[in-house]
């Protein structure tokens, strides 16, 4: 069996049709870390289209994403750029050695008020 | 009237506050949270991959437990919530992953989503009645401007939370409204705090609470209220602290006269 190109991993595990998308921004738009990403959420929907998946996989920009769903929620298309986002991070994390969060930087990020729950996201979104 | 209840990890640590102000709350209105036995932690954040299996299993084992112990289960950590109520309607309609996660399972009788998840929040207005709090409430917040904090995990995606309107919720600022409060509504209160985010990039955090904080100071509220563990630390920590936070359930048992100092 053909191994899976990038692309079709991302789309796999996204379960996102990008060709739906009709370019009108709405995702950037709503999107809180906008200002903090190299590429925004309508340039993940044409870049994955366009199987530019390494350069995605190669930016801090999926480690911006909040997961606040605004762009899920606001997407007249239904094309959920978040789910894009969080896809290109799993085809990246996944590899060996790429965790992005690492246990022992831990002990240096906590403070006393920080709730448990900061962390186990944390790792969710950032390590395999 | 007896409810499974899930706490989740931070209510038994960092946020016992909102856990043991919600349980003596609904205990005076009636309503015993009965904690489920054996649960573990939803994991904070709903993972959006489709061949996620492993990391949405202790939220099935939790729905699955619900379903013997009467089949609806209220939840009070707006994350935990949003992590049960979007895997249960995965396993509902993904058959794939029904099928992975079942037979993985291996539960004496298969789940497909039969539990009703409901918030805290839904519980006050659908099963006791804001009607009925504003009757039990003894000590009322009397001119005190209160501003909702939403956040994003309650509302989003509404497709599957169906809480309230996700643009222009009402179900906090009526609650607030029952224990005798005025609510104030800010642009802000449905935009997401930075979240985990503060582990990766505390500035964007800071930016995000910030906003918050400034738009609801400059509309005028004296004081916050969140159901989120993750919010108020965002919000308290990275905000600047212009304004009181506060778990929406603090304020219940004081209004209640349940309130009990340390």
């Amino acid at each position: 069996m053909p191994s899976e190109t990038l692309k079709e991993q991302v789309i796999r595990i996204s379960g996102v049709n990008p060709l739906k998308c009709m370019r009108c921004g709405k995702c950037s738009g709503s999107c809180p870390s906008y200002e903090d990403m190299e590429y925004h959420p309508h340039q993940f929907a044409y870049m994955v289209e366009k199987g530019e998946i390494e350069k995605l996989m190669n930016s801090d920009s999926i480690y911006k994403c909040l997961t606040c769903f605004a762009c899920v929620e606001r997407c007249p298309r239904n094309v959920e750029p978040a789910k894009l986002v969080e896809a290109v991070r799993l085809v990246k994390i996944r590899q060996q050695g790429a965790n992005h969060l690492k246990a022992e930087s831990i002990p240096e990020k906590l403070d006393a008020e920080l709730p448990q729950q900061a962390i186990v996201s944390a790792f969710r979104k950032y390590s395999k | 009237m007896k409810i499974s209840y899930y706490p989740g990890c931070t209510l038994k640590t960092k946020a016992k506050e909102l856990d043991r102000y919600g349980r003596e709350s609904a205990k005076a209105l009636g309503v015993e949270l009965e904690e489920l036995e054996n649960w573990q932690c939803c994991g904070g954040v709903y993972p959006t991959g489709k061949d996620e299996i492993a990391t949405k299993l202790s939220s099935v084992r939790t729905l699955e437990n619900a379903k013997k112990n009467g089949g609806k289960l209220v939840t009070l950590c707006s994350a935990c919530h949003n992590v049960l109520k979007q895997v249960n309607e995965e396993i509902k309609t993904n058959e794939d992953f029904a099928f992975r996660a079942n037979n993985y399972s291996k539960f004496d009788e298969e789940y497909h989503g039969e539990t009703e998840v409901i918030h805290y929040l839904e519980m006050l207005r659908d099963t006791v009645g804001f009607d009925e709090i504003k009757k039990k409430v003894v000590k009322p917040f009397k001119g005190v401007k209160i501003g909702a904090y939403y956040g994003c995990l309650l509302l989003r995606p509404s497709k599957v939370m169906q809480m309230d309107n996700p643009e222009n919720p009402k179900i906090i600022e009526d609650f607030i409204r029952a224990i005798g409060g005025e609510p104030v509504i800010y642009p802000y209160r449905n935009e997401c705090c930075g979240g985990y985010v503060t582990m990766e990039d505390k500035n964007i955090a800071v930016k995000k609470s910030s906003a918050i904080m400034e738009s609801a100071g400059s509309f005028g509220a004296d004081l916050m209220v969140t159901a989120c563990p993750l919010c108020l630390y965002n919000l308290t920590q990275n905000g600047g602290g212009s304004v009181p936070v506060k778990y929406f359930t603090e304020l219940l048992a004081e209004a209640l006269g349940v309130k009990e100092e340390d």
